[in-house]
């Protein structure tokens, strides 16, 4: 689905070239909850930009590609690249209020995205309300005039990709309120009436959630999603993610620092440190069995609620300064098993076992 | 002691909207004041055909020049010419016409010369400061410049020059009041968006995939309006000024046509004799443009769903 290899993305700043990604390594698979995890500043939140082609105007990637289905979205166009973040790539950001615009409704908000390109998610329309005329078919094993009548009228629209303004609207309206019942928002009809300032933190959230759905896009970029929520709501929102990857048929990358988030919903886990990609696994996998001695440290690193502890464990050293990076292996500085090979070479990232990838020299041979 | 029970049902939607900008607008006196002024004197000047004659401003009558007939006000003056019988409740001008009527000819004439400046001014600070802002780098430099060469003249000259070069005529005055009027918006709505341009919401939309001109013009633009609609609002009041002191000084289509400033210049010759031929068109000037004034302060604290919680 969506393959990373050799991402070198570097930062053109004042105090020198801050060398954000380090050769990422990356595939996410169809229809998988990859979680992204690591500390502040570790290039989660870049990573996901470079996808999205969003990097800031002094960041600069050197070298590398982002396959999407095949399709390298570092080469595309400008024009490309926006069709792509129309249709493909769709990412949710962290602070739901700053991200939608103050002075216009939800409504008209989620609306635009399919009004500004009727021709692109006409077919998308059509399909959805077919999809709900064939399940009241189901329920009641044959239609009513009405609804056959519309069936046909649909379908023929669908063969000419034509249909009148205002029955887009109808349908536009109509597939909205079902991507905002999908992602649970209470009062759909009132919400879209509403600004942003109205809702509450998690209603926002939803919204959000709902502006990427509706396009139905193939990946999701879920970047600290929940960072801005507080527990409970944070809870319904990864209840909901877990709900709805069966139902939008997408691969979703959840970036997050926090590892009950990861352990809670994610099928596959991806480790960043300073820039590198140390280690992905299967969550239970990784939880159980971390490899690279990062990983292993950050497990530790977590405050338990029900052991009394005199010192919290934590990874010794501090994060290093990405202008200049140590050499070889990122982490070495800080690794309590380095030896002598580590500052020399960039371990790559290997397979020690079946879906456990790690890049240490510990586990080559 | 008097407790609000809680209301029961949160209000959404343009309705809301509406209600509460009222609610705001009662709260606050002197924009409430401000906003009659306004729309009594667009009120007025959208009936001022139905009331006067709008040709009689035309018409001469040698027999009641300057005379005051209003027992109401007292001017101790001695040489004040009776009007005989007709009623002429701010007595009569140079011309012999009555003041009141010329007030209500000129009124519609100041509103719509400034409706016109400001109106087109906005449009053309929209468009060109948007575009500025948001396209940057040799657009922005280029659009800058322009406007730094109209902001180098002075405007009263530029507006002189102009008159007296393309003839003294309405269309030409608000050009030329338009001219030294647009570059102050191109810089307002260029460093509004500036800064709305860096906010999470138009990073998600290019997230989203959004084409760049929507995002400037349906997103950016409106919210970075508030402040061209208080300037506007103010300017309106501005312009009208600005244009009465260019009649004012003599720059007028015709020395007998209707405009606050031309009436009023007619007065500085007889500020002792006629003290009210300068008096009532100056203070319909000052009232028009403090009210203008007065509501745009108001706007911003009203239509600003942000400042509302």
């Amino acid at each position: 689905m969506l393959k990373i290899s050799n991402l070198n993305v570097i930062f053109h700043t004042y105090a020198g070239e801050v060398k954000a990604l380090n050769g990422v390594e990356l595939s996410v698979n169809k229809s998988e909850l990859l979680g992204l995890v690591g500390e502040s500043g570790c290039g989660k939140t870049v990573t996901s930009l470079s996808i999205v082609g969003l990097l800031p105007p002094n960041a600069e990637v050197v070298s590398g590609e982002i396959l999407l289905n095949e399709k390298n979205l570092l080469t595309m166009t400008k024009e490309e690249m926006r069709k792509a973040r129309l249709k493909d790539v769709a990412i949710v950001f962290q602070d739901p209020l700053t991200y939608l615009n103050p002075v216009l409704t939800v409504g008209s908000q989620i609306t635009e995205i399919i009004s500004t390109e009727p021709k692109i998610f006409l077919p998308k329309l059509l399909e959805h309300r077919l999809d709900e005329i064939a399940q009241v078919e189901n329920e009641k094993g044959r239609l009513d005039t009405q609804l056959l009548s519309e069936k046909q009228h649909l379908n023929s629209a669908l063969e000419t990709g034509k249909l009148d303004a205002n029955e887009i609207k109808r349908l536009t309206r109509n597939y909205i309120l079902s991507i905002l019942r999908s992602v649970r928002l209470p009062h759909p009809e009132k919400a879209l009436e509403s600004y942003p300032f109205e809702l509450s933190g998690g209603m926002r959230q939803r919204v959000m959630i709902a502006m990427a759905l509706v396009r139905r896009p193939k990946l999701l970029l879920a970047d600290e999603m929940t960072t801005a929520l507080d527990v409970t709501v944070q809870a319904q929102i990864l209840q909901l993610m877990k709900e709805l990857r069966n139902d939008i048929d997408a691969s979703v990358i959840l970036i997050t620092h926090d590892l009950a988030v990861v352990a809670e919903v994610c099928d596959r886990v991806a480790v960043m440190y300073a820039g590198d990609v140390v280690e992905v696994a299967d969550v239970d996998e990784l939880f159980k069995n971390p490899l690279h001695p990062y990983t292993q440290g950050l497990l530790a690193s977590i405050p338990r609620v029900d052991s009394t502890i005199d010192q919290q464990s934590s990874i010794g050293g501090s994060v290093p300064n990405l202008i200049y990076p140590p050499s070889g292996c990122r982490f070495n500085p800080r690794c309590p098993k380095a030896f002598g090979k580590c500052p020399q070479t960039k371990p790559k990232l290997v397979e020690v076992s079946p879906r456990h990838l790690v890049s240490c020299f510990l586990y080559e041979e | 002691m008097e407790t609000n029970p809680p209301s029961e049902t949160v209000q959404y939607g343009r309705g809301a909207d509406i209600r509460h900008a009222l609610h705001l607008l009662k709260r606050n006196r002197i924009v409430l004041a401000g906003a009659m002024v306004s729309v009594a004197s667009i009120m007025l000047a959208l009936l001022s055909g139905l009331l006067v004659n709008p040709t009689s401003w035309n018409q001469q009558n040698s027999n009641v020049i300057l005379c005051w007939n209003n027992p109401a006000i007292d001017w101790h003056i001695i040489n004040v010419f009776n009007c005989g019988g007709a009623v002429y409740p701010l007595g009569t001008d140079l011309y012999g016409r009555g003041l009141l009527q010329m007030i209500i000819l000129a009124i519609p004439v100041d509103l719509c010369i400034a409706f016109e400046v400001v109106a087109s001014a906005v449009l053309i600070g929209v468009i060109l400061g948007g575009l500025a802002a948001y396209m940057g780098g040799l657009v922005d430099e280029i659009i800058l410049r322009v406007t730094d060469i109209f902001l180098a003249v002075p405007g009263i000259l530029l507006a002189i020059v102009l008159l007296v070069v393309l003839g003294r005529s309405i269309p030409v005055l608000t050009t030329a009041v338009l001219i030294t009027w647009w570059p102050f918006y191109v810089r307002l709505v260029r460093s509004q968006v500036l800064g709305e341009k860096e906010k999470p919401y138009v990073e998600r939309l290019h997230a989203m995939g959004a084409p760049g001109f929507r995002i400037l013009f349906r997103h950016v633009v409106p919210n970075s309006i508030f402040p061209v609609v208080v300037q506007a609002t103010l300017d309106i009041g501005a312009v009208i000024l600005t244009v009465s002191a260019l009649m004012f000084i003599g720059l007028t289509p015709d020395p007998k046509f209707p405009e606050l400033g031309n009436l009023a210049k007619q007065g500085i010759q007889y500020l002792f004799t006629a003290p009210w031929l300068i008096l009532f068109p100056g203070l319909t000037l000052l009232v028009i443009s403090i009210g203008f004034n007065l509501l745009g302060d108001g706007i911003r604290d009203i239509f600003d769903p942000r400042l509302r919680r």
